[in-house]
């Protein structure tokens, strides 16, 4: 059952280009984050640089099954991210509600991955400071600080994308969209795509530095 | 420029039609507004407290500059005056000034639209600007920070023993508020303008702004990161600036210069598209060169993320990338030029008349000029291991920071009065407080240069007994400055009451926002304007009529 | 409608291909490439974000101008990259020897000057 579209908004001359706005809008956004993510790119990048090996015997330490599962996770949630979109695009309000719930739970599901291997990380002692497990070269630290502060600030835009696309839900179980307004959704699917897109990088630069030699 | 808008009511109503600042007048009516024109004047009074904070840290250390020994205040303190200084008025203060007020209250009417794109992020970042500047505020309260603005690590990551964290937290935060303006006019600029109004029929003070989103958009992030990066390294002990890691301390310099020089570039832009509105509009000319000018603003604020290493020669980075950055900034020079250039060949010819807006628009043509060429001298790697962390610098960026962009604002703040107050300021009192200003600036700041020339350390409170006479004057200057400050304060509240009432057009200039009322009503205009053709055509007719008659004659002839 | 499924099938075709490039990167990074494993790594980061930025994202469908906005914080960041580490992988490359020119003997600025000054 479709509900009328939400009123146009009174700076909007019509509805096409309110929507338009509100794409571009969540782009720019996206543009910052990725300069936001950047800096801490930017500081992987020159001490990877820097110090090879050091980043190589560090990041062995790194549990891969759990980094592999959480990808696969992350990439599946953007299936069905995408297919809630579409559902929208069609809409079909019953798929819509079920397909952003799967995607809630998927971001759950990386979340709750990401608990353990935080648990385990601290177990292996790898924090970073006096207590630092020993045997590895002093600068096995940065590519730790890394570690924690890049998944830390991953691990927070996940959950802000939890919290969006379950408000998303719970708008579309009451109908509030339709083939001729889902605009929320498609943005709010945007963001999602883009904290996979973060994470798509994230996993090979993290657990995958020279495996062969683990 | 044509337009479709009806010029006057064809019987006069009862009583005074609804304007943007009398619909709906009470408290919450203005701090819940998402009207783009109420929220560019609740930017203006945050503005004002964070200003006055920093220009009394600025009085303070001028006082201390009067005298060679460091006698007044303690090292530690005056490390703080001017780290409080820096970070106020750099971030509560320049970055939103002409943006967040003048960008705000302008850029909706100059495009013919109704509001900026998305109104209640437009609130959203006044308030996130305010909860930074609290963070701020009780950093600068509780006992203040003196790492300087910059920040350098190790000593704001180790060292230091002030409120490093609260104030980091509270320019992270402003960031933040600053991106999602810059968000908010770039989206408006693309999708919001008038029917006819394409690219190039935009004034230019669009152009600008546009440029100066695209920068605030891109380079703040890195900003908060970065400070993020620091703070983490603060409270926890291990960070990736630590050298007992491996770390590199020169890194934090990378990434913070990454943001703070284009941040130059947030803060000068949007006074260079003051400046040529008020400069087509007092000579009565149309803009020599626009499509120069227009591109001219995007290559600063591209070129302007390329050049960040020139703050950090002697820092420690290598030689070859000194050299890459030096040439960077030597070319991101020339876009500048082209726009004094074009500046200058505007009132070539032109009917040029001398209201205050025009007076604080010539100044900064010359003051800015004067502040761009020293930063040429500052480009020059060989010139500049000898000037770094001199008053050279210091004089360098207040010529830019205060005489144009402070100078702009005020330019611009006078040009716009009317219209956002529907009031006149006291055109005599105008020009005086002008006049003022611009020669206790020079008296503050030119001897700076030559304090740094002959060898003065900046952030330092004892010198050399041999600076006194420069810094002597330098503080009688900046008492001048002050009066030249305070005069419009005074003068500009006392003509919310009694100020003369003014036209919708007041100056007789071309823009859409000329064609409503002054103050406007609350949805800018009855209809949405139609634009038919370029901005500034003061016509053809007018210019040649100046070309031979005095300019007050031709005014009255108007 | 005939192609009411077209979009669903694409989508579960390209989550396919990431999960196939996903156990491709991992794979590669268990064989001694070389400087190769670099290559491939962020290669295959680069394909599976394009394949995500352009049809999950949709912004194959885009106008142009969606196109510059993607791919201005990726140049952006470049830039930062670019230029920063032109300082650091050219640290040490031209040291300043400290002594006049007459006196060095030295043409390779690189390598420290063995003579004492005079």
């Amino acid at each position: 059952m479709n509900n009328p579209p939400t009123a146009l908004q009174d700076q909007f001359v019509e509805m096409p280009q309110q929507k338009e706005a509100a794409t571009l809008g969540m782009w720019t956004f996206l543009a910052t984050e990725v300069l936001f993510f950047g800096a801490m790119f930017m500081s992987y990048i020159t001490y990877r640089t820097a110090y090879p090996r050091a980043f190589a015997l560090a990041s062995h330490h790194t549990i891969l099954l759990f980094g592999t599962i959480n990808t696969a996770i992350l990439l599946t949630s953007s299936l069905t991210m995408a297919l809630a979109v579409q559902a929208a695009k069609e809409s079909n309000s019953r798929w819509l509600f079920r397909f952003l719930v799967a995607t809630v739970l998927f971001g759950v599901a990386f979340l709750g991955v990401k608990g353990l291997e935080y648990h385990q990380d601290i177990a292996d002692h790898l924090w970073p400071g006096p207590h630092f497990k020993s045997g590895l070269p002093p600068e096995a630290q940065i590519f730790w600080v890394l570690y924690w502060i890049m998944t830390g600030v991953h691990a927070l835009h996940v959950t802000v994308g939890i919290v969006l696309l379950s408000i998303m839900a719970l708008m579309a179980r009451r109908q509030k969209f339709s083939g001729a307004y889902y605009t929320p959704v498609e943005n709010s699917g945007l963001y999602w795509h883009f904290v996979d897109v973060i994470w798509i990088f994230l996993y090979p630069l993290l657990y995958l530095i020279h495996r062969y030699a683990a | 420029m044509n337009t479709t808008v009806e010029s006057s009511e064809i019987f006069v109503p009862a009583r005074e039609p609804k304007t943007y600042l009398t619909e709906g007048r009470t408290l919450k009516s203005w701090l819940l507004t998402t009207d783009h024109k109420r929220i560019g004047l609740l930017y203006l009074y945050s503005l004002l407290v964070y200003f006055t904070i920093a220009a009394i840290a600025a009085a303070l250390m001028r006082l201390e500059l009067i005298t060679p020994a460091g006698d007044m205040v303690t090292s530690e303190t005056y490390n703080k005056l001017f780290t409080i200084h820096g970070t106020l008025m750099v971030w509560f203060f320049l970055i939103p000034s002409i943006p967040a007020v003048l960008g705000n209250f302008v850029i909706p009417m100059m495009i013919g639209a109704r509001d900026v794109a998305f109104p209640r992020l437009n609130l959203l970042s006044w308030y996130i600007f305010n909860i930074g500047g609290s963070l701020a505020l009780y950093s600068v309260l509780f006992g203040g920070v003196d790492t300087g603005w910059t920040f350098y690590t190790p000593y704001s990551s180790t060292y230091a023993n002030s409120h490093v964290i609260a104030m980091a937290a509270g320019i992270f935060i402003a960031g933040f508020g600053t991106i999602l303006t810059g968000l908010n006019f770039i989206i408006t600029i693309h999708k919001l303008r008038a029917p006819g109004m394409t690219w190039f029929r935009m004034p230019l003070f669009l152009w600008s702004m546009y440029s100066t989103s695209v920068i605030m958009v891109l380079a703040t992030p890195v900003l908060a990161m970065t400070l993020a990066l620091m703070s983490i390294e603060r409270i926890w002990g291990v960070g990736v600036f630590d050298p007992k890691l491996g770390g590199d301390p020169v890194l934090f310099q990378h990434l913070f210069w990454f943001y703070s020089h284009p941040a130059v570039y947030i803060m000068i832009l949007p006074g260079m598209g003051v400046v040529s509105e008020l400069i087509t509009c007092f000579s009565r000319k149309q803009i020599f060169g626009y499509h120069f000018v227009a591109f001219a603003s995007v290559a600063i604020a591209v070129l302007g993320f390329l050049v960040w290493g020139h703050h950090m020669f002697v820092a420690g980075e290598s030689i070859y990338a000194g050299i890459v950055f030096s040439f960077l900034s030597y070319m991101v020079s020339v876009p500048s030029a082209i726009k004094v250039f074009n500046w200058t060949m505007t009132l070539y010819r032109g009917s040029i008349s001398f209201e205050t807006p025009m007076l604080y628009a010539l100044g900064f043509i010359g003051l800015f000029t004067v502040g761009g060429l020293t930063g040429l001298f500052l480009a020059a790697v060989g010139l500049d291991v000898h000037v770094t962390d001199t008053y050279f610098v210091v004089a360098h960026f207040h010529y830019i920071m205060v005489g144009g962009m402070v100078t702009a604002f005020m330019g611009g703040l006078h040009y716009w009065w009317p219209k956002i107050t529907g009031r006149m300021y006291p055109e005599k009192l105008g020009q005086l407080a002008a006049l003022i200003m611009y020669i206790g600036f020079n008296l503050t700041f030119f001897p700076q240069f030559i304090l740094g020339y002959l060898g003065m350390p900046r952030r330092y409170h004892a010198y050399a007994p041999e600076f006194q006479i420069y810094n002597v004057m330098s503080s009688a200057g900046a008492s001048i400055l002050g009066v030249g400050y305070l005069l419009p304060l005074i003068y500009f509240i006392w003509s919310l009451k009694h100020g003369k009432k003014a036209p919708a057009n007041p100056w007789n200039a071309t823009g859409l926002e000329w064609q409503t009322t002054s103050p406007p009503p609350k949805h800018n205009f009855k209809e949405t304007p139609v634009v038919t053709g370029p901005p500034y055509q003061y016509s053809a007719e007018e210019t040649e009529i100046a070309l031979h008659k005095p300019a007050k004659e031709q005014r009255a002839a108007s | 409608m005939k192609t009411a499924n077209a979009p669903k099938k694409m989508y579960i075709r390209i989550w396919i291909a990431l999960l196939a490039l996903l156990a491709l990167t991992w794979g590669l990074s268990e064989v001694d490439l070389g400087p190769f494993n670099n290559v491939a790594a962020l290669g295959i980061s680069a394909a599976k974000t394009l394949l995500v930025v352009l049809f999950f994202m949709h912004v194959r469908y885009e106008p142009k101008l969606t196109w510059i906005f993607v791919s201005a914080g990726l140049i952006w960041l470049l830039i930062m990259v670019d230029l920063t580490m032109s300082d650091y992988v050219t640290r040490g490359n031209v040291r300043p020897t400290g002594q006049s020119w007459r006196h060095t003997g030295q043409i390779d600025p690189a390598t420290p000057a063995t003579r004492s000054p005079d």
